[in-house]
C-alpha cells in the first residue's frame, strides 16, 4: 500500500473527529511547549553571556562575603551568614598590599538598602537609585565608560568630598536642557555635587544598569553608616599573563587582611567572569534538566491521551476495520493507517508545539535583551520524541486494530 | 423473468471443497458448524446457497469468502490450497478474487461513492489515475456515474447497494459472494437489485447467494440447501415444490 494513501486515510479519519483530535493534540503541544520555550529563552541567555555580556571588566577578579551563586540552597547560606563583613578597614588593608601588584583595585560598597532618590530644582527621579560608595576603579572594574565630566579620583576618597557621577538616567530625568555638571542635587536628603556623567551602559536581564550613582566611598560611610556594610574588592591585574600570578597574591593578601591564621580556611569569596558564567551555566543546567523532566512527564501523560482515544477510535471503528479487511486489507496494512493517525496526533501536536516554544522562548529573550536563537537541535529531538510517543502508545491500539477477526469485526455492531 | 431458463455454459472449477469441517469452541462446548462438507463451484455459475439459521449457512460463506479457514478437509481456490494459506495470502485471495456483497452495505460512512469503490484498488496497489478511472468506470456500469462524489448518507438504499456491488467488482474477482443482498431492501428496491446481479450473470460473473428467501434464491440456476452443517440437497434450477420451509 502506498505510504500517501496511509496519509490521506490518516487525515480523513482525524478530519472526522476535529474536535477530539485537536484535544488530544493539545497534550503533546503542552508538552513540548514546556520543553522548547525553556530551552529556547535559556539557550538565548546563555549564548549572550557567553559571548557578549561582560559581569566584570577584563583581567579582573572580585572578593566578596557572598558567592555569586546565591540561589544556593539553605544550609550553605547559614555557612555565609555567619561570615564577618568585609570592613573598610580589611579592604583598606588589602588594597595597600596590592597597590603595586594591580593595575587598579577597586573598592566598592553598594547600598542596595537604600532607596536613593534624586531631586534637583524640584524635580525628582525615581526612588530606586542604587548608591555606590567607590574610588576611581569603579569604572573600569564594573566595565562602565565616563560619558563627560570627570570620574571619582583619589583626592575625593581622602577628603571625603560630596561628589558624585550619575547615571544617564539620572541626566535625562533631572537635566534634559542643561548641563549637570557643577550642579548640586538632593540625594537621600544629602547634598551633592555632579562631577561626572557615565555613558549609557543599557539593560542587563531586563534590568537598567544606568540608574546608579557613584560617591566616594568614605563620602558614603560618612552619609550612611559603615557598620553592617561589607565592602567587595575588585583587583584588575597588568596583562592576561600576569592573571594568575595576580590572583594568587590577591589570595594570600586578603587573607592576610582578614587575619586568618594559615589553618584556617578563606572566610570570603572570590569571583571572576568565568565563574561568574560557570554559575550561571550551572543553574542554566539545573533549569533545563527541570524543564525536560517536566516536560517529559507531560508527554507521557499526553501519550496515554493517545493511547486511550486510538483505543476508543478502534472500538468504534471494528466495523470499518471488517470491512476493510474482507476486501482485502492485510494486518500490516491496518496497523500502519492506525499507528499513522496516532503519529499524525503526535506530530502535529509537536510542531505546533515547537513553534510557540521558541516564539514564548525568543519573546522572553526579546524581554530580557539578549540575542535571539532557533533552537534546531531542540526542535529535531522534539519531533523525534513526538514520533517516538506517537509510535510508543499508537502500537498497541494499532496492533489491537490489525489483529481483530475480520468475521467478528464485520458483525459488530 | 425470461432470462431465469436461461443457463449458460459453466467454465472450470473456481472452488473445490472437500469434506471440510468447522469446529468452534464456544465456552466448554465444541461447535461442529460444518460437518463435511463437499461442494464444488464452476466459472459462471449462479448459485444460491440457503438453509435456517444455525445451518452453517454463515460459515460457510466465511470459508468461501476467505475470511477463515477449515478445521479440517480441503479447499481449492483456482487450483491453490487455502486451508494452507496465511494471513496476508488470504487478505490478497479476498482482495482479488472475491467481491463480498453484505445485507447492511458495509460502506465507509465518510467517504464518497469513488473512494468507497477505490479502496480494493488501493490495497491491490494500483496507482491514482489508473484507480479513479476503474473506479468511476464501475460506478457508471451499476448506474451510478452522476453519484460518485456522493457520500453513503446521500444515497438511497438501493443506491448505496449498488456502490458495494460495484466495490465487489471492482478489482475483477473470480467470484462474486452477496450476503443476502436484499435483506434490508423494500421488495422493488431488491428486485432492483437482483436484476443487477443477474446482468453480472449474463455478463460471465461467478455469483454465490447466501440467503434464506425463497424468492431470493430463485434467481439463481442452482441450489444448495444445508442442514445442521451438511449439504442436504443440491439441485440445478429451483424446484419450488421440492424446496423445504425455512425458519426466517
Amino acid at each position: 500500500m502506498i505510504f500517501s494513501e496511509i496519509i490521506k486515510m490518516a487525515w480523513s479519519s482525524l478530519g472526522t473527529n476535529k474536535l477530539r483530535s485537536a484535544l488530544t493534540m493539545l497534550g503533546i503541544t503542552i508538552g513540548v511547549f514546556s520543553v522548547i520555550s525553556v530551552m529556547t529563552a535559556i539557550g538565548a541567555l546563555q549564548y549572550s553571556i557567553e559571548n557578549g555580556i561582560s559581569f566584570l571588566g577584563s583581567n579582573i577578579f572580585q572578593f566578596g562575603k557572598y558567592p555569586a551563586n546565591i540561589s544556593a540552597s539553605g544550609d550553605v547560606q547559614e555557612k555565609f551568614r555567619n561570615r564577618h563583613n568585609i570592613t573598610y578597614k580589611q579592604a583598606l588593608h588589602y588594597y595597600r598590599l596590592m597597590r603595586d601588584e594591580a593595575r587598579e583595585i577597586c573598592l566598592k560598597c553598594f547600598g542596595h538598602d537604600i532607596k536613593a532618590q534624586a531631586v534637583y530644582n524640584g524635580v525628582k527621579t525615581t526612588p530606586s537609585l542604587l548608591i555606590v560608595g567607590t574610588n576611581r576603579s569603579f569604572l573600569t572594574a564594573n566595565a562602565y565608560t565616563l560619558g563627560y565630566g570627570r570620574n571619582l579620583n583619589d583626592e575625593d576618597v581622602e577628603l571625603s568630598r560630596r561628589v558624585i557621577v550619575v547615571g544617564k538616567i539620572i541626566e535625562k530625568r533631572l537635566f534634559p536642557h542643561e548641563t549637570p555638571i557643577g550642579k548640586v542635587v538632593r540625594v537621600s536628603g544629602h547634598t551633592y555635587t555632579i562631577v561626572g556623567v557615565l555613558a549609557e551602559k543599557g539593560t542587563a536581564f531586563g534590568q537598567s544598569q544606568d540608574d546608579l550613582c557613584i560617591m566616594p566611598i568614605t563620602r558614603f560611610f560618612e552619609d550612611y553608616g559603615e557598620a553592617k556594610r561589607t565592602v567587595n574588592i575588585a583587583t584588575q591585574a597588568f596583562t592576561q599573563d600576569t592573571y594568575n600570578r595576580t590572583f594568587d597574591r590577591a589570595i594570600g593578601a586578603m587573607r592576610i587582611a582578614r587575619g586568618l591564621r594559615p589553618d584556617q580556611p578563606n572566610d570570603f569569596e572570590v569571583y571572576s567572569n568565568d565563574s561568574l558564567k560557570s554559575a550561571f551555566v550551572n543553574v542554566a543546567g539545573y533549569v533545563r534538566v527541570g524543564a525536560f523532566v517536566i516536560s517529559l512527564i507531560a508527554l507521557v501523560a499526553a501519550g496515554i491521551g493517545i493511547m486511550n482515544i486510538m483505543l476508543v477510535s478502534v472500538t468504534e471503528r471494528t466495523k470499518e476495520i471488517g470491512v476493510r479487511k474482507s476486501i482485502g486489507a492485510r494486518s500490516r496494512d491496518i496497523l500502519r493507517q492506525f499507528l499513522t493517525e496516532a503519529v499524525f496526533i503526535s506530530e502535529a501536536g509537536g510542531v505546533l508545539g515547537i513553534i510557540l516554544g521558541i516564539v514564548a522562548g525568543d519573546l522572553l529573550a526579546m524581554w530580557l535583551k539578549v540575542d535571539l536563537i532557533f533552537p534546531y537541535g531542540w526542535a529535531i529531538a522534539g519531533l523525534l520524541v513526538c514520533s517516538a510517543v506517537g509510535i510508543g502508545f499508537g502500537l498497541y491500539p494499532a496492533y489491537r486494530a490489525a489483529n481483530l477477526d475480520p468475521i467478528e469485526a464485520l458483525r459488530y455492531e | 423473468m425470461e432470462t431465469r431458463n436461461s443457463i449458460r455454459p459453466p467454465g472450470p472449477v473456481v472452488i473445490d471443497i472437500e469434506n471440510i469441517t468447522k469446529e468452534y469452541v464456544m465456552g466448554e462446548e465444541v461447535v461442529r458448524a460444518l460437518r463435511g462438507v463437499s461442494l464444488q463451484i464452476r466459472r459462471n455459475e449462479y448459485l444460491a446457497i440457503m438453509g435456517p439459521s444455525g445451518s452453517g449457512k454463515s460459515t460457510l460463506m466465511n470459508m468461501l469468502g476467505c475470511l477463515d479457514t477449515p478445521t479440517s478437509g480441503r479447499y481449492e481456490f483456482n487450483g491453490k490450497n487455502v486451508a494452507e494459506m496465511d494471513d496476508d495470502e488470504l487478505a490478497a485471495v479476498r482482495n482479488r478474487e472475491i467481491g463480498f456483497v453484505f445485507q447492511t452495505f458495509n460502506l465507509l460512512p465518510r467517504s464518497t461513492s469513488l473512494r468507497n469503490v477505490e479502496l480494493p484498488l488501493i490495497y491491490a496497489g494500483i496507482n491514482p489515475d489508473r484507480r479513479v478511472e476503474r473506479a468511476a468506470q464501475v460506478l457508471a456500469d451499476v448506474g451510478l456515474g452522476d453519484r460518485i462524489h456522493h457520500k453513503p448518507n446521500e444515497l438511497s438504499g438501493g443506491q448505496r447497494q449498488r456502490v458495494a456491488i460495484a466495490r465487489a467488482l471492482v478489482n475483477g474477482p473470480s467470484i462474486i459472494l452477496a450476503d443476502e443482498p436484499t435483506g434490508n431492501l423494500d421488495s422493488k428496491t431488491g428486485e432492483e437489485i437482483m436484476e443487477l446481479v443477474e446482468n453480472l450473470y449474463q455478463h460471465g460473473n461467478t455469483i454465490i447467494l447466501v440467503t434464506h428467501e425463497r424468492d431470493i434464491a430463485a434467481h439463481a440456476r442452482r441450489t444448495v440447501h444445508l442442514r445442521d452443517g451438511l449439504i442436504e440437497m443440491d439441485h440445478v434450477g429451483f424446484i419450488p415444490e421440492l424446496d423445504l420451509p425455512v425458519a426466517r
